[in-house]
């Protein structure tokens, strides 16, 4: 079944979990306190973990239950423990470094949400797809890619980078659940296995960053120019 | 050997030395391990070649694809982990991290392992995931020596690579979605079965989707300007993991490139994905000439070296035809072992005066007789001079370049290639045949941040053998063109091209 195919309830459904995505990932942007992103980007995984389920659901693709199981499981439960443990050991707990405002970014974020969305409504317009929620979900997809790059960009902080790296994969996620249910379902368990192994990497990374460069925000490594 | 039993020895090889250096502890057994791996590994590449032009074969469930292309790729990587696996011997061994010493080979050998995965892959969804798996394990590698330089080094290379391979996610995800119209909406994305699905993709998705994912294995070929991690990754590390990062790893993101631009010829794309390779190509040239001139670190000047080859490289497989493929490959294989020579030069000469700066170092011929001499010829041969293999293979490039449509970049390239001669042969010359400045001390105290102190006795004989190792195939290379390798090329062009067989 292909996007365009979704009864009407469903689709206004998976709209209504991508919106809330999107907003969670514009609640990271505007927020200072790393624990209000950590919470923030835990919210955004269940909901995507909900949307998967609901895709299951609607499309009869029964595997999606356990993606969302897994998802639930690693993004939403392991993933911010394993940070929240790192915030802890470091006792940073605001960004300190950010290069922007986060009334600024916000306001650049949603600049970027416009470019998403004349991107992707010209590719549904290709497609004869206007209106569907597959332009909708190619557009969070998009803007929220944008916005973690933007993340990226303009904080500082060793956390708030990981987080970053962590939104851009879940803009991914968030799409393919709409766009491509039926990805293969062995893709998707090695690529969440694989965001775990990532963080467990930036996270004896930070450690190392901590013990031996002595500090915790990215910018101040700057030894290496040229 | 059938090609199923000799894969599983390529890929088991590895695997056995990561669990026995694990499970032993010991740096001495740990270097035989690794390297008995490496020699393993050569040898059943070797074999496998023969078997590779007889058409493509799919194992394991259609998981693994053996052609010309993939075997090629094997060929470079063998190569430069034999190489660098009898340099570690020497090299590590003077880092006097002995008890850490068996966690770097269980590491490097991991590192070959994932490595050789990735041309090997027939899942477009699994090659990300195998090339993803190469910088996770390659990090730990990058920051082994826990200086603050190779943590920060460590810590951009997984944060600009992860990022920037994430959008070659989102351009795989792209194709199966633009491919589900056809196919519906689960299949298996293998190469073959995208390229047969390419000419009914909508061609603006398969546009959007093709850029997204060479931006994205771009960024981990160190094609300019995604370049920025890769002279802080490559001059950070110890000197054998440079050379498999440089001679190994940039290729085989390089072999996707080329895979998904055929997908997109076959799509009838029209002009633009080459377009956008050769520009990347001919941008990365330049960067890396503004770079190579005014460098002061010498590893650096080696890594920006690799960013002007990776250009050549997209520039020829961007310029495509039966002459653009074989001088990129070509040009894959000679520089692999070039790279890896002038790496194992740099480590040399860089714990020979306990510097990384090009100023520190001078008089070579007469602290480091044989590899010094021996690294002059590369440096002479990695410039692009004849009668070495680099030569034969930018001179095929630029003539597969002449007959494209962007004979710009020939020109473009003639002139940088000119630039980086002049420019790398200047801190040569300097580091051969000038004084030591007399105020040496003055500035070793200012910004030398090199802990070690000069090694006396060094290099050894493990650390001067596989430069020598590196250089003869070179020169054999430079003079002849084999016979066999034609075939080869000619059987991935044959691949490559448009409705290539499969």
């Amino acid at each position: 079944m292909i996007a365009t195919q979704f009864p009407p309830l469903a689709a206004s459904l998976f709209s209504l979990m991508a919106i809330g995505s999107l907003l969670l990932a514009f609640v990271m942007l505007g927020s200072r306190w790393l624990k209000d992103y950590l919470l923030a980007f835990a919210a955004q995984s269940w909901l995507i973990a909900l949307l998967s389920a609901a895709v299951g659901y609607y499309g009869n693709f029964p595997e999606l239950y356990f993606i969302a199981a897994l998802t639930a499981l690693f993004r939403g439960v392991v993933l911010p423990w394993l940070i929240l443990r790192i915030i802890a050991r470091l006792k940073v707990d605001r960004e300190l470094h950010e290069r922007l405002s986060p009334s600024s970014s916000l306001v650049i974020g949603a600049a970027l949400v416009l470019f998403a969305f004349v991107v992707s409504s010209h590719l549904g317009r290709t497609l004869h797809l206007e209106g569907s929620v597959a332009v909708l979900a190619l557009t969070v997809m998009l803007s929220m890619k944008l916005i973690g790059f933007l993340m990226l960009a303009v904080r500082g902080e060793a956390l708030s980078q990981i987080l970053g790296i962590l939104v851009l994969e879940n803009g991914i996620f968030l799409g393919s659940q709409i766009l491509v249910p039926g990805m293969p379902l062995l893709l998707e368990l090695v690529i969440l296995f694989d965001l775990l192994v990532i963080v467990a990497c930036f996270g004896v990374l930070v450690r190392y960053l901590v013990t031996h460069a002595g500090v915790t925000h990215a910018r101040a490594l700057r030894r290496l120019v040229g | 050997m059938s090609s199923e039993s000799l894969i599983a020895v390529i890929l088991l090889a590895p695997l056995a030395a990561v669990l026995l250096c694990l499970l032993v502890q010991h740096p001495r057994p740990a270097e035989f391990f690794n390297l008995a791996a490496a020699v393993v590994v050569f040898l059943a590449v070797l074999a496998l070649l023969p078997h590779s032009l007889s058409g493509p074969q799919r194992l394991a469930d259609d998981y693994l694809i053996v052609d010309a292309l993939s075997t090629w790729g094997l060929l470079c990587v063998a190569s430069v982990y034999l190489l660098s696996s009898i340099y570690a011997i020497g090299y590590m061994r003077r880092l006097s991290e002995d008890a850490r010493l068996h966690r770097f080979y269980a590491l490097f050998a991991g590192f070959a392992l994932t490595t050789l995965s990735g041309p090997l892959m027939n899942n477009v969804g699994v090659y990300w995931i195998a090339i993803e798996l190469t910088t996770l394990v390659s990090t730990f590698l990058v920051c082994f020596e826990l200086g603050a330089e190779s943590i920060e080094a460590a810590w951009k290379y997984l944060v600009i690579v992860s990022a920037g391979i994430s959008l070659a996610l989102l351009g795989t995800v792209l194709y199966y979605w633009a491919g589900s119209f056809a196919l519906g909406p689960s299949y298996s994305l293998t190469w073959a079965a995208l390229r047969e699905v390419a000419p009914r993709l909508d061609p603006a998705i398969a546009t959007t989707a093709f850029l997204l994912v060479t931006i994205g294995f771009g960024t981990k070929v160190g094609l300019a300007p995604m370049h920025t991690w890769l002279p802080d990754a490559h001059s950070e590390g110890p000197a054998p993991v440079s050379a498999m990062l440089s001679g190994a790893l940039l290729n085989t993101a390089m072999i996707g490139i080329a895979r998904f631009l055929q997908v997109s010829d076959a799509a009838g794309s029209g002009a633009l994905p080459r377009a956008a390779v050769v520009a990347l190509g001919a941008f990365s040239l330049f960067v890396a000439a503004l770079f190579i001139v005014r460098q002061t670190g010498i590893k650096r000047l080696m890594a920006y070296s690799s960013v002007e080859h990776m250009g050549v490289l997209a520039l020829g497989f961007g310029f495509g035809g039966p002459l653009g493929i074989a001088g990129a490959l070509y040009h894959m294989l000679n520089h692999s072992l070039n790279k890896s020579l002038m790496f194992f030069g740099a480590g040399n000469a860089m714990r020979a005066y306990g510097s990384k700066r090009i100023g520190a170092i001078r008089g070579l011929p007469t602290r480091m007789p044989v590899s010094g001499w021996l690294w002059l010829a590369g440096a002479v041969a990695i410039t692009g001079a004849p009668p070495f293999g680099l030569f034969r293979s930018e001179l095929t490039v630029l003539r597969a370049g002449l007959r494209s449509d962007h004979a710009w970049a020939v020109y473009l390239m003639l002139v940088l290639l000119i630039v980086i001669f002049v420019g790398f042969l200047a801190h040569f010359r300097a580091m051969y045949f000038e004084r030591a400045p007399a105020a040496a001390e003055e500035l070793q105290s200012e910004e030398d941040i090199e802990r070690a102190q000069p090694l006396r006795d060094f290099p050894d004989a493990w650390c001067v053998v596989p430069m020598a190792l590196a250089l003869i195939p070179l020169l054999a290379l430079g003079l002849w063109w084999p016979d066999f390798f034609a075939r080869c090329f000619a059987a991935v062009a044959a691949n490559l091209s448009v409705g290539g067989r499969s």
